[in-house]
């Protein structure tokens, strides 16, 4: 006989198509934010299963910070055209040029916070009323309180004292003129559900998750990989370190860990025994204790 | 983990300000290790900073700036463990002023509501409350766990007598499951670990409560539902013909060759396939996200409802519905909301307030003028059109409804109908 219950991965990855089916169903312009990360290839990957046979119906959005590792952007264009989908670039470097915000100075200088303007004009620009993200409820203290669909107001701001119940399954996508939601079908995902999915579903990654030989500096105690857009301090070196990258975020801020796990299944049961949180080497968020509260109330995704 | 075989159970929490919810959340995430080592050093510090002895475990679960500044909870948050048994996901409710609202909220997905009472205080009326909401909205299990038995010299006695005096109002409510457990979440005691200071105890856990409490049967097998979400038609030459109904199926069991009616249209056929991205399925089961090809061309559009021919939905314009209000302003007479029910949305105008129950007393007075933030309330619901629906005791699913006010689109209204 039958048992009539799903298991854990099955239930998720069925909210998130629902999910996913809702968006579509609910506005008129939605786009899949796409960083190269697993997280959107996750999202993307349940985009093709909520409306197959059919092709995605979304384009998926880039913010290029031009800080990008070199194996994000050929990932990423790779992806594009297996899946026949549109892509949309929002490029921080225009952004920059057109003077619409300055870059940071200093050592310790990023893009990260220049791709809020970046996003909300590239929302603006292609009136997008809706922007499907990757980001999980476990990621960080802030996006524990994160909605499934999460109303922006006409400034892209989040306020997370103003949102709108949600209740059972029934979700609230109505926005006046301007305004915007943004969407978390993975809301409900921990890290190590992500691993068991990418394992299970055999989903294809970016080469950077795996552990490899790569040119490293230690800075803000992890491993900081060497590119074009990092500047040596006094007693900082070059060297050479196998690593791999828990998170991927612009190439100046992605800390690297010293790893061998070189397939999912090796990198799923180290992520299991890990004890600290993925964005532990993120420098972004080491900034102060709110940081990513603030950066979402400004519009960050 | 064996991924084929572990189950996700919901729970939500709920107690007074300072029943020690926060603590009870801190402390199952800390004992079954799902701190990370960074989270634990910022919360160290903190607790340090504001002068607590030993690590404060509320800490862990407010995340907001001015939650931290105030110590209070300001909205629901969502919280995840993993046990080598089940993925949990916490509704983390505010105990706070708005608890109706926020506690609706967290308790209309849950498997499970844990109600604190602490134990020097025995059963209060915001325990009453707790527990009348948790029925109302049909939570199937509950677990009344008594805190800070720490306090009570860990007394068998007054737990025993909490227990009676709990099972004496909660006999009119419709909950079928209802558990007790003494516990100390500041100290850890029966919370994921055995207690040492409770001998007299023979009972399981919390956790091990948690892990084993059998929630298949919390869906509805019997009446078969799917609310259409969307169609998909895809533009390619191998499917020039195909019209999948997508949806997620909110009750009962489909399986090929049923005969099913399309409703409101009430056109018939049979369902041809069931389809996933992974292959065609023998049953599709709630909660599945699947796509239905039908034997015969019908126009069917979202916010129908495919249900098997012998099993149908009530239809009406009409309906009575529960309906908690959450929104600061207050409902206006005879005005006009959008309703959303499954996937199918219209105009709905409250035509009367039957009753407006006193959520201190559980008592019911007919005098219902206005409805306010917080507020219960039976209510007559006027539709344009014939809403498709189950009582919400038969399914949660196609019970349940929303209000949204169009003028601010804000969702103002949790409805269950009667």
């Amino acid at each position: 006989m039958t048992k009539y219950y799903l298991n854990y991965l099955d239930e998720l990855e069925s909210e998130a198509i629902y999910v996913l089916r809702e968006v579509w169903a609910q506005f008129q312009n939605p786009v899949i934010l796409f960083s190269g990360g697993k997280d959107s290839i996750v999202v993307t990957h349940l985009a093709r299963k909520a409306f197959y046979p059919a092709k995605i119906p979304f384009a998926l959005m880039h913010v290029d910070t031009g800080h990008n590792f070199p194996e994000t952007i050929a990932f990423r264009d790779k992806l594009i055209d297996e899946l026949g989908v549109r892509l949309i670039v929002g490029s921080v470097q225009e952004s920059i040029d057109k003077g619409r915000v300055a870059e940071e100075k200093g050592k310790n200088a990023t893009r990260n916070s220049l791709q809020i303007t970046t996003l909300l004009d590239a929302i603006e620009e292609n009136k997008i009323d809706c922007a499907i993200g990757g980001g999980r409820r476990d990621e960080e203290k802030a996006r524990a309180k994160e909605r499934f669909f999460s109303h922006r107001d006409d400034f892209g701001q989040w306020d997370p004292k103003n949102q709108r119940p949600e209740l059972w399954n029934l979700f609230n996508g109505k926005y006046f003129e301007g305004e915007h939601f943004r969407a978390f079908p993975i809301s409900n995902w921990t890290e190590m559900d992500v691993w068991n999915y990418i394992n299970r579903e055999n989903i294809q990654i970016p080469s950077l998750y795996f552990a490899h030989e790569r040119e490293v500096v230690w800075r803000n105690n992890s491993w900081i990989p060497n590119s074009e857009f990092l500047k040596l301090g006094e007693h900082e070196e070059v060297i050479v370190k196998k690593i791999r990258f828990r998170t991927l975020g612009d190439i100046t801020i992605t800390g690297g860990i010293e790893s061998e796990a070189d397939t999912v299944e090796k990198i799923a049961e180290e992520v299991s025994a890990m004890r600290q949180t993925e964005r532990g080497n993120r420098s972004d968020d080491k900034r102060s204790e709110t940081s990513m509260e603030d950066r979402k109330r400004q519009g960050y995704f | 983990m064996q991924l084929d075989k572990s189950q996700l159970l919901r729970f939500t929490t709920a107690g007074s300000v300072d029943d020690g919810k926060s603590t009870l959340i801190g402390r199952l995430l800390f004992d079954s290790k799902s701190i990370f080592e960074d989270q634990l050093e910022a919360v160290e510090s903190t607790s340090k900073r504001k002068g607590h002895d030993g690590v404060d475990l509320a800490l862990f679960t407010d995340g907001l700036k001015d939650e931290r500044e105030q110590g209070i909870t300001i909205d629901v948050a969502y919280r995840y463990f993993t046990t080598p048994k089940r993925k949990f996901i916490i509704a983390d409710t505010p105990g706070h002023v708005q608890y109706t609202r926020n506690m609706v909220t967290g308790a209309s997905t849950a498997n499970a509501a844990i109600i604190l009472v602490d134990a020097r205080h025995g059963v209060i009326e915001q325990t009453r409350r707790h527990a009348f909401i948790a029925s109302l909205l049909q939570i199937p299990h509950i677990i009344v766990c008594v805190n800070k038995m720490d306090l009570v010299d860990f007394s068998e006695e007054v737990f025993n007598n909490i227990v009676s005096q709990f099972e004496e109002f909660s006999s009119k409510l419709l909950v079928k499951d209802i558990r007790f457990r003494p516990i100390s979440a500041l100290l850890g005691d029966n919370v994921v670990n055995r207690s040492e200071n409770m001998p007299w105890y023979e009972g399981s856990t919390l956790l091990h409560t948690l892990e084993t409490m059998h929630i298949s049967s919390d869906i509805n097998k019997v009446d078969a539902r799917l609310p259409v979400q969307t169609v998909l038609r895809p533009q390619s030459e191998a499917y020039r013909d195909y019209r999948g109904y997508a949806g997620r199926m909110a009750s009962g069991v489909f399986r090929p060759g049923d005969e099913i009616t399309v409703l409101p249209s009430g056109f018939t056929s049979k369902i041809k396939t069931i389809d996933t991205y992974d292959g065609a399925v023998e049953e599709a089961y709630a909660p599945m996200s699947v796509s239905v090809t039908l034997e015969d061309d019908i126009d069917i559009s979202r916010g129908d409802m495919i249900v098997r021919s012998n099993n149908k939905p009530e239809s009406s314009q009409d309906v009575e519905v529960m309906l908690c209000w959450l929104n600061n302003s207050p409902a206006k007479p005879r005005a006009k909301y959008t309703v959303r029910h499954t996937s199918n949305e219209q105009k709905a105008m409250i035509k009367e307030i039957v009753y407006k129950i006193d959520i201190s007393t559980l008592d019911r007075s007919p005098d219902g003028e206005g409805l306010e933030m917080n507020d219960i309330c039976k209510v007559k619901l006027r539709t344009t059109k014939p809403l498709l629906f189950d009582s919400y005791r038969e399914s949660r699913a196609t019970g349940s409804l929303i209000l949204i006010d169009e003028d601010t689109n804000e969702t103002v209204a949790a409805g269950m109908i009667v």
